[in-house]
């Protein structure tokens, strides 16, 4: 089980902020509106729809998604000049593994900006790089090619490349979407250890369950913020069926809110 | 077994072949792993729409050439950005109808009695001095370049996505390597024709992707085939008096397929 930090309502100084920001691609608005503010030491679960804009908000927050009007300031600046605090792991689903490459060869990839005009990696570098993958438990695995690896290990080499930078903040897009139970508590261990190590994390996850019910601030979105908070105050039928235009009844069990789904019967009039 | 090298003529086609197969053997790395294997093809195509072009205008066949490859690049580049253009289309639009051009010019003219058989197919005794210090400058060039920039091409082509969170300048270096591919592509047409030149551009890396997992060693596995072909090709092309390109990809061929042999019993 996770053992979350709280999310600082009272703090004056988040290290992201959002305000009032509209953004997507191609002169198509994703996001309108959106204010919102991550605290220093926050591991926010981001939750909605496919489509909801999960994703294009971390772009945003990353700059490489167009923002059409409001700020993002990160540290107070804005986002743009403040790349390198940012470790990103993108949804695994886009990664082509028979592309030749090791997984020491991904991680140092991580290191791109710190020896931008050398062809090759310093002994710096190299360091840093085996030092997050043994942190991580994958320093053996430095030679292996990324499609020999298991699903937990290929997240975590993918997690090392964020984090060999040595950012304060990690963006996660699904980050554990189609693992089984094991590499998901694995790996969600991994990112707990991780915050609680200083680093400020945000994840987009379609696991209210198993993930999300179990994180210390939660945020519903689809196209807009629909509700933020803590999962207990947040994971009520009314804002989940605003989030997800579905109904999702609530229980509890042992003490843990349970979104269940209304069940169908498909294939029957 | 020297007898051929008693030629000029063909030293200077073993040279230059070498240089452009171990060429064509680096630019096909990235070519092939981003998926762009027919871009080699469709580009030789529209720089013979070029090469016609240059020649009715009288402009260095060199500059012409490489300009319109440049320029057919970009607008691949550009075209395939959008989402409803895949790559393989983009190429398909811009080169056929460059290539279209050469053809209409060559028939409009009825005058032109310049033999665009070499242009086609690769012939090496047509190589001059000057294409030798042409293919040399270019092959250093675009080495370099890859070397120096070897760590943001690699990124490039492996995660875009986060290569633009690091702050990669991503236009730049696919207008670069558009360059690079015009460049190649151009200086390989006197040895392996339009027609050949997508072979050696491709069967090299998919040789090498076959032999090795780590991108730095399909980088020089490619390298090395692409030049042994060519040398090898050319030396076959001369005993068997056919023409070099076509020597050049069927050796090529016939370790691909020894390769892939190799691969599928290891794999079982």
């Amino acid at each position: 089980m996770l053992h979350p930090k709280p999310h600082d309502t009272t703090s004056e100084n988040p290290l992201i902020e959002l305000r009032s920001v509209s953004c997507g691609y191609q002169n198509n608005s994703i996001l309108e509106n959106l204010s919102l503010k991550i605290m220093a030491g926050d591991f926010v679960g981001l939750l909605g729809p496919s489509g909801s804009g999960k994703s294009t908000l971390l772009r945003a927050i990353l700059g490489t998604a167009k923002v059409y009007s409001g700020q993002i300031l990160i540290e107070k600046t804005v986002s743009s000049k403040k790349q390198p605090l940012i470790g990103y792991v993108p949804q695994l689903e886009t990664i082509d593994w028979n592309f030749p490459v090791t997984a020491e060869q991904v991680v140092l990839m991580g290191r791109i900006t710190h020896s931008p005009w050398l062809p090759w990696h310093n002994h710096q570098d190299r360091k840093q790089t085996l030092d997050i993958m043994t942190q991580l438990g994958i320093r053996h695995l430095h030679n292996k090619h990324i499609r020999e690896l298991s699903g937990g290990e290929q997240q975590r080499v993918f997690l090392a490349r964020a984090l060999v930078g040595n950012p304060k903040i990690l963006l996660l897009d699904e980050p554990v979407s189609g693992m089984d139970i094991k590499t998901r508590d694995d790996t969600m261990h991994v990112l707990d250890q991780l915050n609680h190590e200083g680093i400020t994390i945000l994840m987009t996850t379609h696991e209210i369950n198993s993930v999300a019910a179990h994180l210390p601030w939660v945020i519903c979105l689809n196209k807009s913020i629909i509700a933020e908070g803590p999962p207990s105050a947040v994971f009520t039928a009314d804002i989940l069926n605003k989030t997800y235009n579905a109904e999702m009844p609530i229980t509890e069990f042992e003490g843990l809110t349970i979104v269940a789904e209304k069940p169908h019967v498909f294939g029957k009039k | 077994m020297f007898e051929p090298f008693q030629y000029e003529f063909f030293v200077r086609g073993i040279i230059a072949g070498a240089l452009v197969g171990a060429l064509c053997g680096l630019v096909g790395v990235y070519i092939v792993l981003r998926k762009m294997a027919y871009i080699g093809h469709g580009l030789a195509h529209a720089i013979f729409g070029g090469a016609v072009v240059s020649y009715v205008m009288a402009i260095n066949f060199y500059v012409g050439a490489s300009l319109w490859g440049f320029l057919s690049a970009v607008l691949i580049s550009l075209a395939s950005r959008k989402r409803q253009i895949s790559n393989d289309a983009a190429i398909g639009i811009v080169t056929t109808a460059s290539f279209a051009l050469g053809i209409a010019i060559i028939s409009r003219y009825k005058s032109f009695t310049r033999s665009f058989d070499a242009a086609l197919f690769g012939n090496i005794l047509g190589i001059t001095n000057g294409d030798l210090i042409a293919i040399a400058v270019v092959a250093l060039l675009c080495s370099l370049i890859m070397f120096f920039w070897y760590k943001r091409f690699l990124f490039l082509i492996f995660d875009e996505e986060v290569a633009r969170v690091y702050r990669l300048p991503v236009t730049i270096i696919d207008t670069i390597f558009s360059l690079i591919l015009a460049a190649t592509v151009v200086v390989s047409i006197q040895i392996l024709g339009v027609t050949l030149i997508a072979a050696a551009v491709v069967i090299p890396p998919v040789t090498a992707r076959l032999l090795s997992n780590n991108f730095h060693k399909v980088i020089f596995i490619s390298v090395a085939l692409g030049s042994l072909y060519s040398v090898a090709g050319m030396y076959l092309s001369y005993y068997f008096d056919i023409s070099s390109g076509a020597a050049i990809v069927l050796f090529a061929t016939f370790w691909f397929l020894c390769v892939s042999g190799y691969s599928w019993l290891r794999n079982r």
